[in-house]
């Protein structure tokens, strides 16, 4: 009886609620299941090995360059937008500030999750649809410390390190122009960028970067996981991870800023 | 003889509005070969996914060595082998890798024998050593289903199951694989169960068949009752004929 109301009245609401409703719930439930798995052994080390290289050193051409052309253009823009007076420091602390906090962290974080968020579940979900997941369960490899751990571990570790990196390219795009555009004092360039630099706005971005790790991979790996249909399921689970992960992480930016910055 | 193996009691499998299986009953007898057959989406692939844990039934019995699968704690996959329906090897290792996947991730074996004796597995289904380093993408689905086997075989199971073992193979290569399968389950001593629609492999591998069909078990027999029989549902199937009382939903 009241199964039969509430049937009537989820009816009636709608589909596509109900539908979000239950993936919310498989979600969390996936959520969960990964991140308990992480703690469990046995620990794949070469499979985490291999994440860690693709993830990150492959990475470095796509982060360097988008952090190099970010650093550069808010030294232009700030320069624009600012009287000639005190230029110079106002530049690099500028590009400091927004390139250590918001910039590397959220453009990598963009740019990785189009990168492995995509392979992540285009590989796993075709593992999925060609039963290499029901093969894996079968030879006693449990898939969520096979397949998912490895993943998630190898994002969270690498991420903070890509990010660093792209701080150093950032900044250094921010030189570039300083003294070759704006004809900056090359030397006080660097020292105004050392007084300004604060170390708790090079590990925010850093702890950042985890968090988009965690997103990344965990987007990556339950779209791969909960695809079915051949090829076409596998595509769709591409794009799903790519852009929730891209949204998600445009959300934990913000709120990671807020609990940190909005004093 | 006597002995199930495995038991199965009223299982029922739904996926959402979609019944899939509808109260099957079923024994495998120890040492036994035991043929599923039935049509195309009948819920053959999805009866022995349950067996193995890969689904979990909606309600329903399934035992193993007289233990309720669900509720033990023992690893069951330990007991089982699997070829899959498209050989699911994991494209990411080498034909080797792929055959000693259970040994290497145990650690109890180094890594030189475990490629010794993925090599001699190779060689049993009929592979060549040089077989070993290639990738599986490389081979061909009939080298594929080999491998699959080898890799399924190589940890003695007591039961392997078999999802359409010949389909997509050409008829020479089909009784190949029959042989292989009758070999590889006697050598072991294993119980097996084999899900197919190419009655030449069923009648060529089976001690008794079994018909799945609106999901249920409609008849089981062996193979020289199957032919005696009149069973017209069981008629029509191995006659392959289009006219008859199973209605084919296009
Ligand atoms: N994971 C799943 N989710 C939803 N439906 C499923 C799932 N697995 C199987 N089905 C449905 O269950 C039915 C039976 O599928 P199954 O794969 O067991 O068929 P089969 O008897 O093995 O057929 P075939 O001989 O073609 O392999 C099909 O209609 C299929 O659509
Ligand atoms: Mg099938």
């Amino acid at each position: 009886m009241l199964k039969k109301t509430l049937g009537t009245f989820l009816q009636t609401l709608g589909k596509a609620p109900l539908a979000f409703i239950i993936n919310l719930g498989y979600f969390t439930q996936f959520v969960a299941k990964s991140v308990y798995n992480c703690f469990m052994p046995p620990f794949y080390f070469r499979l985490f090995g291999m994440q860690f290289l693709n993830i990150g050193f492959y990475s470095l051409p796509v982060v360097g360059l988008t952090t190099l052309f970010a650093g550069m253009v808010i030294a232009i823009q700030t320069y624009s937008g600012i009287s000639e007076y005190g230029a110079e420091s106002v530049v690099a602390s500028v590009v400091l500030i927004s390139v250590t906090r918001e910039l590397a962290p959220v453009l990598s974080a963009l740019m990785v999750a189009g990168r492995i968020g995509a392979a992540m579940a285009a590989e796993i979900g075709t593992m999925r649809v060609t039963e290499q997941i029901d093969a894996l369960i079968t030879l006693s490899a449990n898939p969520f410390r096979y397949l998912i751990a490895p993943r998630i571990w190898a994002a969270i570790i690498v991420m903070p390190l890509l990010v660093l990196f792209g701080d150093i390219i950032g900044i250094f795009g921010g030189y570039l122009v300083g003294v070759y555009k704006l004809d900056f004092n090359p030397a006080n360039y660097i020292t105004n960028t050392m007084d300004f630099m604060k170390s708790t706005d090079i590990i925010m971005g850093m702890v950042k970067a985890g968090v988009f790790g965690f997103i990344i991979s965990v987007m990556g790996c339950y779209h791969g996981y909960r695809s079915k249909g051949g090829a076409q399921g596998v595509g769709e689970a591409t794009t799903n991870a790519v852009v929730t992960a891209s949204i998600l992480i445009l959300i934990a930016n913000y709120l990671i800023t807020e609990l940190f910055f909005a004093r | 003889m006597a002995e199930n193996k495995i038991e199965i009691r009223n299982l029922y499998k739904a996926f959402g509005k979609k019944k899939v299986l509808n109260g099957v009953d079923l024994d495998v007898k120890k040492g036994e070969s035991l043929v599923v057959i039935g049509g195309s989406g009948t819920g053959k692939s999805v009866l022995i996914k349950c067996i193995q844990g890969l689904l979990i039934p909606d309600s329903g019995s399934i035992k193993i060595d007289g233990v309720e699968t669900v509720e033990t704690s023992e690893n069951i996959h330990e007991k089982m082998g699997m070829l899959f329906q498209g050989a699911a090897l994991f494209d990411s290792l080498s034909v080797w890798e792929n055959v000693a996947f259970v040994p290497l991730g145990k650690g109890k074996m180094s890594k030189k024998d475990a490629k010794t004796e993925a090599i001699r597995v190779l060689r049993q289904v009929g592979l060549a050593p040089d077989v070993a380093d290639l990738s599986p993408a490389e081979l061909s689905g009939g080298m594929q289903k080999r491998v699959g086997l080898a890799r399924a075989i190589i940890t003695k199971p007591e039961i392997i199951f078999f999802d359409e073992p010949t389909t997509g193979l050409d008829p020479i290569m089909a009784d190949v694989i029959n042989d292989l399968i009758i070999e590889s389950a006697r050598g072991l001593g294993a119980t097996t169960l084999t899900i197919t629609h190419d009655m030449a492999s069923a009648r060529k591998i089976a001690d008794r068949i079994a018909m799945l069909y609106h999901g249920k078990i409609i008849w089981i027999g062996t193979v020289k009752e199957m032919e005696n029989s009149d069973n017209p549902y069981l008629q029509q199937f191995i006659t392959g004929n289009a006219q008859g009382p199973i209605q084919v939903e296009v």
